[in-house]
């Protein structure tokens, strides 16, 4: 068991327990949100997300390949997170760490199972070509809450993007069409965590590093949550989940407003 | 006849000609090369008689003997405890110096400092292979309870604690906190929760102006303008 | 055939638009961002800091570790497979060495100074892009440093040379083509950095380096600039 700094804890939680968070904020206040798209020229579609001093590049690149035997009429899509050594002293060059993978599955399921894009609508030819759209994910500067800051920036990144042309079975990456991704839903993820008692919401790096539980919650416009992943080592009742739930929601449109 | 190029206290950069001819002397952060004298660091210039010297703005903090630094416990030893300094260099603690109480042959060590404990100490050695000693043993050194550690970039330490200490005094004084602040670059305050607030808002401006004119006067503006009202 | 005129209407010994901006990531020890045309570099740096594996430590003396890397959606064509393939090692490798000999590491024996190159988009000279981004992020790190380095490429396109070669340029199918990157301390000349692709007299690659010269100059005044300006901003913000 590694031991916590049991000291900063304690201390983290008689502040929360005054409402006040260690910069000030509310416990429920998210940090200054810009979205930028378009922020790579070589990507089919991009955009940068800044949560505070958190940032994060989504890549969107779109590729041709042949469909999944068992899904002949679907085309595919593909959530990679790379947490690069700038971001942080505390990210190593080398191949995604549990961390990295956690945060792109969560993204993923956000844009799968929100029915987001309809995958039959990717496909070219039955059984033999569909795009594959591949969104990276890369860590600029880690001041907490990358989660949320990547899923916004994946959405933002598939709104950016057109598709190339692809004429002849000769795909042109130079050349752009004006087709773009039908998004038929906007997830957005927001990660709701309890220290003590207290929920709060886009934690900073010392919050994650002292946090009891945490709830990544993403929801649709309609207030369908389509993907959930529970973290942190202390267990969470049906009231703080409940609690979370609602906290998600309202945050989500505050969140989706900047898109 | 000595001419220095670039007006003092301005920002230079590594490989800009500082002055030309044989009279000054190159200080800390400068080189001479034949006739000229060049920068080496970005920082700021100053000159002092005939050295030239560069004060940096940015950097990693390199252990220097004598500074009384905001160290973690990262290891207990069976000879003492391993330090971590915040610089490439992580530093030992040994027995000896451990405490002036007496520490018994056997004694359990982590009953003085355990892991992840800070501990406000001062470095007695530090070798060319960077081997740094310290001790705890002298005024205000002491275990850290409570509170909480910022981090600061190590170069801006001597603005933040002021003339004499004028600065970090008068933060203390407005914000009724504890402030120790280490030469490395770690500061831990104590008070209530939003007095903290403002204290380290305070810190982060300093750091961020340093090299402003007139900050003193710009602090005692921005604490008086966001004081927060004593309940 | 002759290339009379180059393809994005530059002069010959005309750089591409070029933006830097210093201290761009608020974790790092010293950062900077290098835009020349479309290809983006960051530049981070973090350390002097512990050196693992320990075998590696120098008790003389500090290491310096660059790592060149490109971001997968930053390649002109295909997705670039996330990870260090030969390529970008080789990068790496010569990146290293077109700064050692400007920077000084003698204080810090047995630690290392990580530089981490990473490029959201690309169209040629990334290499040149990314050493210059690591010379003005190794100056806000507080590295101590001889010098500046400044990179850039020179090229042979049909018998005409160039400076500054986009992608296009690169690609060029209608004459050969030499590519060289070069990086260089402005102020003495010395060449750190010298690479080819492609075919070139020695007369044509001494004229380059001459040609080159007045472009280095150009791009150093703008690396400087944007070293001072982290800090007058600031000087004008209150």
């Amino acid at each position: 068991m590694i031991k916590v700094n049991n000291e900063f804890k304690n201390y983290l939680q008689n502040s929360l327990f005054k409402n006040v968070r260690i910069d000030g904020r509310g416990l429920l206040d998210f940090r200054d949100v810009t979205i930028e798209s378009g922020v790579s020229s070589t990507a089919e579609g991009s955009a940068r997300v800044k949560i505070g001093e958190t940032e994060v590049i989504a890549g969107v690149k779109m590729e041709v390949a042949t469909p999944y035997p068992d899904r002949p009429e679907d085309g595919s899509i593909m959530v990679n997170a790379e947490f690069l050594p700038m971001a942080s002293p505390d990210f190593e060059p080398g191949p995604p760490g549990i961390a990295a993978i956690e945060l792109s599955r969560v993204v993923d399921r956000g844009i799968r199972e929100s029915g987001a894009i309809d995958l039959k609508k990717l496909l070219i030819k039955k059984g033999e070509k569909c795009w594959m759209l591949i969104i990276d994910v890369c860590m600029i500067n880690n001041d907490g809450n990358l989660l949320d800051a990547s899923a916004l920036a994946a959405i933002a990144a598939l709104k950016d993007a057109k598709f190339p042309k692809y004429e002849n079975d000769e795909l042109d990456y130079k050349t752009k069409t004006d087709k773009g991704v039908e998004l038929a839903k906007i997830p957005i993820a927001v990660t709701v965590v309890k220290v003590g008692d207290s929920y709060l919401v886009d934690c900073g790096i010392d919050e994650e590093k002292n946090l009891d539980a945490r709830l990544t919650i993403t929801s649709t416009e309609e207030g369908t949550i389509c993907s959930l992943q529970k973290g942190g080592d202390a267990p969470l009742t049906k009231e703080d989940i409940s609690k979370m739930f609602d906290i998600a929601l309202e945050k989500a449109k505050l969140l989706r407003g900047f898109l | 006849m000595t001419n220095v190029l670039v007006k003092e206290k301005s920002v230079v950069v590594p490989g800009e000609i500082l002055a030309e001819g044989m009279d000054n002397l190159p200080g800390f952060g400068t080189y001479r090369k034949n006739d000229k004298i060049i920068a080496s660091r970005l920082g700021v210039i100053l000159v002092e008689g005939r050295a030239l010297k560069i004060i940096p703005l940015s950097g990693s903090y390199i252990p220097k003997n004598n500074d009384v630094i905001i160290g973690k416990v990262i290891d207990v030893t069976m000879s003492g405890w391993r330090v971590n300094t915040n610089s490439a260099y992580t530093a030992m603690l040994m027995l000896k110096d451990g405490s002036s109480e007496y520490i018994a042959r056997g004694a359990d060590l982590t009953h003085f400092y355990n892991l992840e404990d800070y501990i406000v100490c001062k470095i007695t050695k530090v070798t060319s292979q960077k081997l740094v000693d310290l001790t705890m043993k002298g005024p205000g050194l002491k275990k850290l309870t409570g509170g909480r550690i910022i981090k600061v970039n190590p170069f801006k330490v001597p603005r933040i604690i002021g003339k004499q200490g004028s600065m970090v005094t008068m933060i203390k004084q407005v914000t009724n906190t504890h402030l120790i602040v280490g030469q490395n670059g770690l500061i831990w305050l104590q008070g209530e929760p939003e007095q903290e607030v403002l204290a380290v808002k305070t810190i982060k401006k300093i750091e961020r102006e340093s090299h402003t004119k007139g900050l003193t006067e710009q602090i005692k503006k921005f604490l008086e303008e966001n004081t927060v009202n004593q309940k | 055939m002759t290339y009379d005129k180059r393809l994005d209407g530059r002069k010959f010994d005309e750089l591409r638009p070029i933006e830097a901006k210093a201290g761009v990531i608020p974790n790092a020890v010293g950062s900077a961002w290098f835009k020349i045309g479309k290809t983006e570099a960051y530049a981070t740096v973090y350390g002097p800091r512990e050196l693992y594996p320990r075998f590696l430590q120098d008790p003389s003396c500090g290491r310096l570790r660059c790592s060149y890397n490109m971001m997968p959606f930053s390649g002109a064509g295909d997705r670039v497979r996330p990870g260090q393939n030969r390529r970008s090692k080789e990068i790496s490798m010569v990146t290293d060495k077109a700064l050692l000999p400007v920077v000084d590491l003698n204080d810090y024996p047995n630690a290392v100074v990580d530089v981490f190159i990473e490029l959201p988009q690309t169209d040629a000279g990334s290499r040149c892009a990314g050493i210059c981004a690591a010379s003005i992020a190794l100056a806000d790190a507080g590295i101590p440093m001889k010098d500046l380095v400044s990179a850039v490429s020179v090229g042979l396109v049909d018998g005409k040379l160039v400076i500054d070669l986009d992608y296009q340029e690169e690609a060029y199918d209608k004459g050969g083509v030499a590519d060289i990157p070069i990086a260089m301390i402005p102020s003495t000349g010395e060449i750190t950095l010298l690479q080819m692709d492609g075919e070139i007299s020695k007369e044509q690659l001494l004229e380059g380096i001459d040609m080159v010269k007045g472009a280095m100059d150009n791009i150093k005044e703008i690396q400087v600039k944007a070293l001072k300006d982290k800090y007058n901003t600031s000087d004008k913000s209150e």
